[in-house]
């Protein structure tokens, strides 16, 4: 008791300066996070679900300083993208900066926005709740309780061009709740890019709803800077027929959480979630997923990799959970790092719990050095050390990139990988 | 164009001597062969001159027209000419055919201060060379050897060097997993560059492959030394009577 007691104390000083919104649609919701938060209490390093991973810096009174990269010659990523731009500096929506978010087949508000949001009203705080079972995700309750912002997306058709929620950094002690809830109707199809710090420390929520035959795309990358800290959750529930397809790539940054928690409700739906990390030295990067199969004929994949020098450290935390029932289920999950020399780390906790006899899932888990025979081959050909292995680490992360299903945006991510190897070569 | 002075190797890790003074000298646009019995050093010649790690050159000296091999890095070694066509071709998952030959063809054209080829022109030069070693369009969108058969690989070794055109080329032992038709198949590709600037050193076990490439000299290489040289009837004589013979009659 004395742990959940120190829990509780720790979650009190966290929300002694943050404000509950008390009015508006999400208000019952919210009250309802708290409750249930305070129940719980915040994540300690002594729980078994942040073994591998030191929450303290997410769960601190005040975020870590963390300072705004500087260096601007790259554009950013999605840049040449046609797409609709909604920017956050530092977790707060600037209209003056973002697109008119007007668009066919897309109804987009804020979560601050008056009037009710009845669609939003039954998805916000509903998925994260659920995925409060089995594992216990307090910082996500924290987000529902407490989130300052964020965006309403429903997709009522195809969506004309992707969303791009853009994330700027500019303050060095700006800590950011973000909560965005996204509704994609039966048949409907919509694609969301995420790019950008956020801010010092991020926590953001996604609850994404895929109904009957609808199609979600989720690209997001999280780069650039080195000292900010990020816990992000995803919450996505499928009806039948539905697909989702999240890919994230993570460079730098001192701390990164990265939960995705997928629900199939529905028969034969689809669900990728992938993960390109590469970290040089002051670097934890962490991705944890919990796909629940409890429908019939569900396909799911899991494919993260991590590129790791410097003392970087990786984790992987992934479950496959087929609930009796679920006959059919083709899950499959792979976590591989490259470690680029011998101070690297990488902590890989693969699980499959299995209650339906009629199933094909499959897991792996391997971590390694660059392959040397590979490396003299192309080296022999007259490629050059550093040229030889960015081949060799790009070839190593193809894998996850091709789970992105739009070339044109596979091919930007590919290129942001090449510009980090490039300025990452050698020691 | 190629010449090996006393070479002397061993295996970085251990102390087991493997090459104990080679000498072999390559004039341009010739054509030598080197034969000799499993563990004779054949292998760790090619790789010595094209720079795989794990062995450490003890003594001696290798220079390709008068520059000394031994102190460059592979890719040195590649661009100053040399191209070694592996025993066995690897597999390079995630890397495409394609992307690799024209990445290699113009990091070699750029170490030696030429003008990188554009694409267009690079797929159009690869093409008539692919189509007349039999490797389709299919072949080169794959990764690198990845799926491909034997022959498949080394023909595309042979792709590589006619890409590359390198000055010196070392065949080691490209007839192993060889059916006839794909002997024939790869020994036209490499007859088809030789010239009188291009010099090729052969490592086979059979004389067979020298009936399709006609060395001008025959070596035999045993326990780590060039034991006897010949002209093409060397090979014959070990492919009627053996090693025995020869090594017997140094001994």
């Amino acid at each position: 008791m004395a742990q959940l007691q120190a829990k509780q104390d720790a979650l009190a000083a966290r929300i002694a300066g943050l404000d509950l919104p008390r009015g508006g649609w999400s208000a019952p919701a919210r009250t309802d996070a708290l409750t249930r938060l305070s129940a719980m209490g915040l994540p300690s390093k002594r729980d078994e679900y942040w073994r591998y991973t030191d929450p303290t810096s997410l769960t601190s009174v005040l975020a870590p300083s963390a300072a705004p990269f500087e260096y601007s010659d790259e554009k950013m990523v999605f840049t040449d993208i046609d797409r609709l731009r909604l920017v956050f500096v530092d977790g707060v929506f600037d209209a003056a900066a973002s697109d008119d978010p007007a668009m066919a087949g897309v109804e987009i508000s804020r979560l601050s926005a008056s009037g009710d949001l009845h669609w939003a009203r039954d998805l916000f705080g509903v998925l994260e709740t659920r995925g409060q079972t089995p594992v216990q995700r307090p910082l996500a309750a924290l987000n529902t309780a407490f989130a300052t912002d964020g965006i309403m997306i429903r997709a009522t058709g195809k969506a004309a061009k992707p969303v791009s929620l853009i994330y700027l950094h500019k303050s060095n002690t700006s800590d950011a709740i973000l909560h965005h809830c996204i509704k994609v109707e039966p048949e409907a199809e919509l694609t969301i890019l995420e790019n950008g710090p956020a801010a010092a420390r991020l926590n953001m929520v996604m609850e994404v709803e895929v109904a009957e035959g609808g199609k979600f795309h989720h690209i997001r990358t999280q780069g650039r800077d080195h000292e900010r800290r990020a816990v992000t959750h995803i919450f996505a529930r499928l009806a039948a027929n539905a697909l989702l397809k999240s890919f994230t790539l993570t460079a730098n940054g001192h701390l990164t959480r990265n939960e995705a928690i997928i629900e199939f409700a529905g028969d034969d739906a689809v669900a990728h979630v992938a993960g390109a990390a590469v970290g040089d030295g002051a670097f934890h990067h962490d991705d944890t997923v919990f796909v629940t199969h409890d429908a019939e004929r569900c396909e799911s994949r899991q494919v993260f990799k991590k590129v790791l020098k410097n003392g970087a450290i990786g984790v992987f935390q992934g479950k496959i959970l087929v609930k009796a029932g679920a006959q059919k289920t083709d899950g499959y999950q792979i976590s591989q790092a490259l470690m680029l020399d011998d101070d690297s780390q990488f902590l890989a906790k693969p699980e499959l719990e299995i209650y339906a006899d009629d199933v094909v899932c499959s897991h792996g888990s391997t971590s390694g050095a660059i392959d040397e025979t590979a490396l003299f081959y192309l080296q022999s050909r007259g490629l050059p050390k550093r040229v030889a292995q960015s081949l060799l680490v790009l070839a190593f992360l193809a894998e996850a990139i091709a789970e992105i299903e739009d070339e044109t945006l596979a091919e930007d991510i590919r290129i942001r990988m090449e510009n980090w190897l490039s300025r990452h070569e050698g020691k | 164009m190629l010449d090996i002075k006393n070479l002397h190797v061993k295996l970085e890790e251990e102390d087991k001597i493997i090459l104990k003074g080679v000498n072999l000298k390559i004039g341009s646009g010739e054509v030598h062969a080197i034969m000799g019995p499993n563990g004779s050093g054949k292998s760790t010649l090619s790789y010595v001159l094209s720079g795989k790690g794990g062995y450490e050159v003890t003594d001696g000296s290798a220079t390709l027209e008068g520059a000394e091999l031994l102190e460059m890095e592979p890719e040195e070694r590649a661009a100053a000419g040399l191209f070694l066509a592996f025993q066995y071709p690897v597999e390079i998952p995630g890397v495409g055919n394609m992307t690799f030959l024209r990445t290699a063809v113009n990091a070699q054209r750029k170490a030696r201060g030429e003008e990188e080829l554009s694409a267009g022109d690079f797929l159009k030069i690869v093409r008539a060379k692919a189509k007349t070693l039999k490797i389709d369009a299919e072949m080169m969108k794959r990764p690198v050897n990845v799926g491909f058969s034997g022959g498949e690989k080394k023909r595309n070794e042979i792709l590589q060097m006619a890409m590359l055109e390198p000055k010196m080329c070392i065949l080691d032992e490209t007839d192993s997993g060889l059916d006839v038709d794909a002997m024939k198949l790869v020994s036209e590709g490499v007859n088809a560059l030789r010239d009188a600037g291009r010099s090729f050193l052969v490592i086979t076990h059979y004389q067979r492959l020298l009936d399709h490439i006609k060395p001008d000299f025959v070596h035999i290489m045993a326990d780590g030394r060039i034991i006897k040289t010949g002209g093409p009837e060397l090979a014959m004589e070990v492919e009627q009577n053996g090693y025995a013979d020869i090594l017997a009659e140094v001994v």
